[in-house]
């Protein structure tokens, strides 16, 4: 069933390079991903039996996909966001259309590749990949710097992921058996030292992808370059794969080396929180809002892993589904905008709560999630992740709680800029309301709600890796 | 032994077909069923079935991985020279002519996967470059190429010379020509033997690192490799240089112990510098073709970590990475040659114009950056994993990655002239035929993106 994940996307993506129609294309994708969407949510309610296979047997290395809660719950993202993409986004208009669906059919082949991989060389082939589409999305529909900032994007991931690739081959030879399973990596024969340099290898990869300060420079950029549907993959699961990187290979492999790094990442992550914060009150583009707005959330889930106690984990765990959804929203939301006034300076807007006032709605609902205000899914993540950095210092978690008040700034800014005020000439000339964008925010606003006041389905799907994380 | 005699006799049939065999096409035919016939006489002794059996008195050993690799190379050549017959045919020359001296060059690389004796590496050495030195020179018209035969011929006669000296220290020291281990140990202190024996492998060494464009030996590479008719860099530029790699592997498999820990050190220079040079070089080239010359540097440095030290990864790996260097090689050049201009230009807007001719040149170019799922992810992975096996640092591997990232941006620069500029590209007719064959090395490498060890596995059955 695991393989099915993989097998539904490649095969649609592979038959929509040949449907040369766009709305066909655009339907058979939607079709498709619903699909995938079932069976992730079938999976999470049910347990799911591994998937093995041998691959290369000179190697030593098979092709495992197994599925735990961690897995599970951003494998339903995945399953989720891409539906909701292509549905959000069915009447844009691109040049070949079909070939965009295809490669974003792609990208989600390889993210749920990176969730499910047992096997570390599977691990890094599916990372691998899920980068590569993205690399041709940006570059053929991007903005006008699309060519030179998606490859700054490709070389610092690429870059990255080489450096994990030698410590996944550094690991390797130090187990018995040169194998490259996460057990057989988990009890591998080194020495403290050398653990540290196998830490460091991963955490590089694992830092640059999520990406924390001062790494994320080619985030912002990347993100305000590249056509909002692939934003949208990449903002609400490609990030992901750094701090699932480090909840499913840094944490087990390394835990002391993990525990003695606390500091040192915390703070810089701190430190990331408030920079982008900052950086976000300035933004007058509604989409380097988002992206900064998403560096500051990126930052403190990794925060608050780092300080290694279950609340703070659980937190997080939560967080990767809730954070991921809440984007989403906004980016469907600016996409729209983009769409229907042209622009994406807010100061151009104003006033959309008189003439669309189901979007102003929807668009009030995910700030005050992005604020994580009590009653939305964030509130519940960010809150247990507080209490953990609260746990480790006080101090540091004073300081990660001014981004409240700053998330609180920014975000409500942008609400009155956009919806409030007088109607301004762009946002007057909008078309009719995209309702079936519509449909999938109003969707997305209940998953907000419902599970911000009963989180507990979500506590009870990632209770199997929380435990297993703890253990060590 | 069966290759290395059918080879000849193949070579000197092709030089007087073109007495007989007037048509380009027929002599095409002839080739590639010799090339078949060559094959299967090769694959006859990995079964124990010789022409002609007498005892070489230590000359030739052939091993099953020898005799291997040579059925591999004959199987890319046969590749090489299916893809390329109208191009090779465009000449004044018979193409007879060249498919002799592809032939030889065969020949001498059978030599060199077989030689137990350092005179038979003299020997196929010799036989592998002269035929290069006349395909170098075969548009006789252009006068880069015949700079470029010219500068060939002095700079690769001086290195063969200095291999001749180098070979000459060693039998003074040792008094054999024979490549077994060495009788003298670094540990007897540091007797005269010793160091000329020193001085022999260095030369030997410096010999062989020109042969297979290592730096800081590399510098008649791009002019070379410019100069020459393209389809016949093609061929310099992949299977003449794996076979020097062979050779390169079985001399300092078991010399290298002689050098003691300056082995490791000028090893380590040297795939450092010829990383350093091959690729920060290529970055700021104009021309796509000196931009592949430099890449073939870069290339060997990465092929130079199989000498680190003896491991299975190393001998698998050097197989897998000749292998599939050289697919993607000839497939790039096999694109470039259809292009009337060697810049990057010339390529802007290939995606809109010819999609499927695009993508293969596409996973070439990500077969030699090393991206996964093409077959050059796995090649360097063996490559590494050899290098660290032999108990390199983790240093000269780090070193080496961050070369592999420098590397991506020269190849991805063609990936976005042909996808993300628009443009007309300036090419000559393609046909479909001619694009299927590219099509079909391009899933040879994505088979071996996925399934690696295909290549590898009848090394061992």
């Amino acid at each position: 069933m695991l393989i099915s994940f993989l097998l539904i996307p490649i095969l649609t993506a592979i038959v929509l390079l040949f449907i040369k129609k766009d709305t066909l294309a655009s339907q058979t994708a939607i079709a498709a991903s619903l699909a995938t969407l079932a069976l992730a949510v079938f999976a999470s309610f049910n347990k799911v039996e591994a998937f093995d296979m041998a691959w290369l047997p000179n190697l030593n290395s098979r092709f495992t996909l197994e599925a735990d809660g961690l897995a599970k719950i951003l494998i339903l993202l995945a399953a989720i966001s891409l539906p909701a993409i292509l549905i959000a986004s069915a009447k844009n208009e691109y040049k070949q259309k079909n070939i965009f669906i295809s490669l974003l059919l792609f990208t989600q082949a390889g993210l749920m590749g990176v969730f499910l991989a047992g096997d570390a060389l599977l691990f890094y082939f599916f990372w691998e990949l899920a980068l590569i589409p993205v690399y041709f999305l940006c570059s053929i529909w991007g903005g006008e710097k699309r060519i030179a900032i998606t490859f700054k994007f490709f070389i610092y991931t690429f870059l990255g992921s080489l450096f994990m690739l030698i410590g996944i081959l550094f690991l390797n030879a130090h187990t018995a058996e040169h194998s490259f399973s996460i057990q057989a990596f988990i009890h591998a024969n080194l020495t403290g030292g050398q653990k540290i340099t196998a830490f460091a290898l991963f955490f590089i990869a694992f830092a640059i992808k999520m990406p924390i300060f001062p790494l994320h420079t080619w985030q912002p950029d990347a993100y305000e370059q590249s056509p909002t549907p692939v934003t949208m993959v990449m903002s609400a699961v490609m990030v992901k794969m750094g701090l699932y990187g480090i909840l499913r290979w840094l944490l087990p492999l390394f835990p002391v080396a993990f525990a003695a790094h606390t500091n040192v990442v915390v703070l810089l992550s701190v430190l990331g929180i408030l920079y982008a914060s900052f950086i976000a009150i300035r933004q007058d583009d509604i989409k380097r809002l988002i992206a900064y707005s998403s560096i500051a959330h990126i930052g403190l889930m990794n925060a608050a892993i780092f300080t290694v106690t279950g609340m703070a984990i659980q937190g997080a765990l939560i967080q990767l589904f809730s954070h991921g959804i809440n984007v989403l929203g906004l980016w469907i939301i600016a996409d729209i905008l983009e769409q229907q006034t042209g622009t994406r300076s807010m100061q151009q807007m104003g006033g959309l709560a008189k003439k669309q006032p189901t979007l102003a709605i929807l668009l009030v609902g995910f700030a005050l999630a992005n604020i994580a205000m009590p009653l939305t899914n964030a509130f519940v993540g960010e809150f247990l992740m507080f209490n953990g950095l609260f746990i480790l210092n006080p101090w540091i978690a004073a300081f990660a709680g001014i981004s409240i008040v700053l998330a609180a700034i920014y975000t409500l800014n942008m609400v009155q800029k956009v919806a409030y005020g007088e109607i301004s000439e762009k946002i007057n000339n909008m078309p009719a309301p995209n309702k079936a964008a519509q449909a999938v925010l109003i969707i997305l606003l209940i998953i907000v709600f419902v599970t911000g006041v009963y989180p507990q389905p979500l506590f009870t799907l990632t209770a199997d890796t929380l435990e297993k994380l703890l253990a060590k | 032994m069966n290759a290395i005699i059918v080879s000849t006799l193949l070579g000197v049939i092709m030089m007087f077909c073109s007495w007989g065999i007037k048509t380009q096409k027929t002599q095409h035919t002839i080739a590639l069923v010799g090339l078949f016939v060559l094959i299967l006489s090769n694959l006859a002794q990995m079964n124990g079935w010789y022409a002609i059996d007498f005892d070489t008195k230590g000359m030739l050993a052939f091993t099953r991985f020898g005799l291997y690799v040579n059925t591999l190379f004959f199987i890319i050549t046969f590749i090489y020279i299916w893809l390329n017959g109208e191009e090779i045919a465009k000449f004044d020359n018979q193409a007879a002519d060249f498919y002799a001296l592809f032939f030889f060059i065969l020949c001498g690389a059978s030599i060199l996967t077989s030689f137990d004796n350092l005179l038979m590496l003299f020997i196929g050495i010799e036989i592998l470059s002269i035929p290069l030195y006349i395909l170098t020179g075969a548009d006789k018209k252009n006068l880069f190429s015949n700079e470029a035969a010219l500068k060939y011929f002095l700079m690769g006669s001086f290195s063969t010379g200095i291999l001749l000296l180098g070979i000459t220290f060693i039998y003074g020291a040792t008094g054999s020509f024979h490549l077994v281990e060495p009788v003298l140990r670094p540990s007897d202190g540091l007797p005269k033997e010793q160091m000329i024996l020193s001085a022999g492998l260095l030369l030997v060494f410096a010999a062989m690192n020109f042969k297979v464009s290592a730096a800081p030996f590399h510098f008649w590479t791009p002019d070379v490799y410019d100069g020459a008719p393209t389809v016949f860099t093609s061929f310099m530029a992949t299977i003449v240089k794996a076979a020097g790699f062979i050779a390169f592997i079985t001399i300092f498999n078991s010399q290298s112990k002689a050098l003691g820990y300056t082995w490791e050190l000028v090893l380590s220079f040297v795939i450092i510098s010829t990383l350093l040079v091959g690729n920060i070089v290529a970055v700021f080239q104009r021309s796509v073709k000196r931009m592949l010359a430099y890449s073939s540097i870069a290339q060997a440095g990465f092929m130079l970590f199989a000498l680190y030290g003896k491991s299975i990864y190393a001998n698998e790996g050097i197989i897998l990475y000749a292998v599939v260097y050289s697919l993607a090689t000839i497939g790039v050049f096999g694109v470039l040659i259809k292009m009337k201009e060697n810049s990057f230009e010339a390529f802007n807007g290939l995606a809109k114009a010819n999609p499927l001719l695009a993508f293969v040149t596409t996973i070439f170019l990500f077969s030699l950056a090393g991206i996964p799922l093409t077959g050059g992810f796995f090649a360097k992975y063996y490559m590494l994993n050899a290098l660290y096996a032999a108990g390199a640092g983790l240093w000269l591997i780090i070193i080496a990655i961050l070369f592999a990232a420098v590397s991506v941006f020269y190849y991805f620069k063609l990936v976005q002239a042909m996808y993300f500029v628009s443009g007309e590209p300036t090419m000559h007719e393609v046909p479909k035929k001619y694009t299927y064959a590219l099509l079909l090395i391009a899933i040879l490498l994505l088979i071996l993106g996925v399934f690696p060890s295909v290549v590898f596995n009848y090394l061992y059955f």
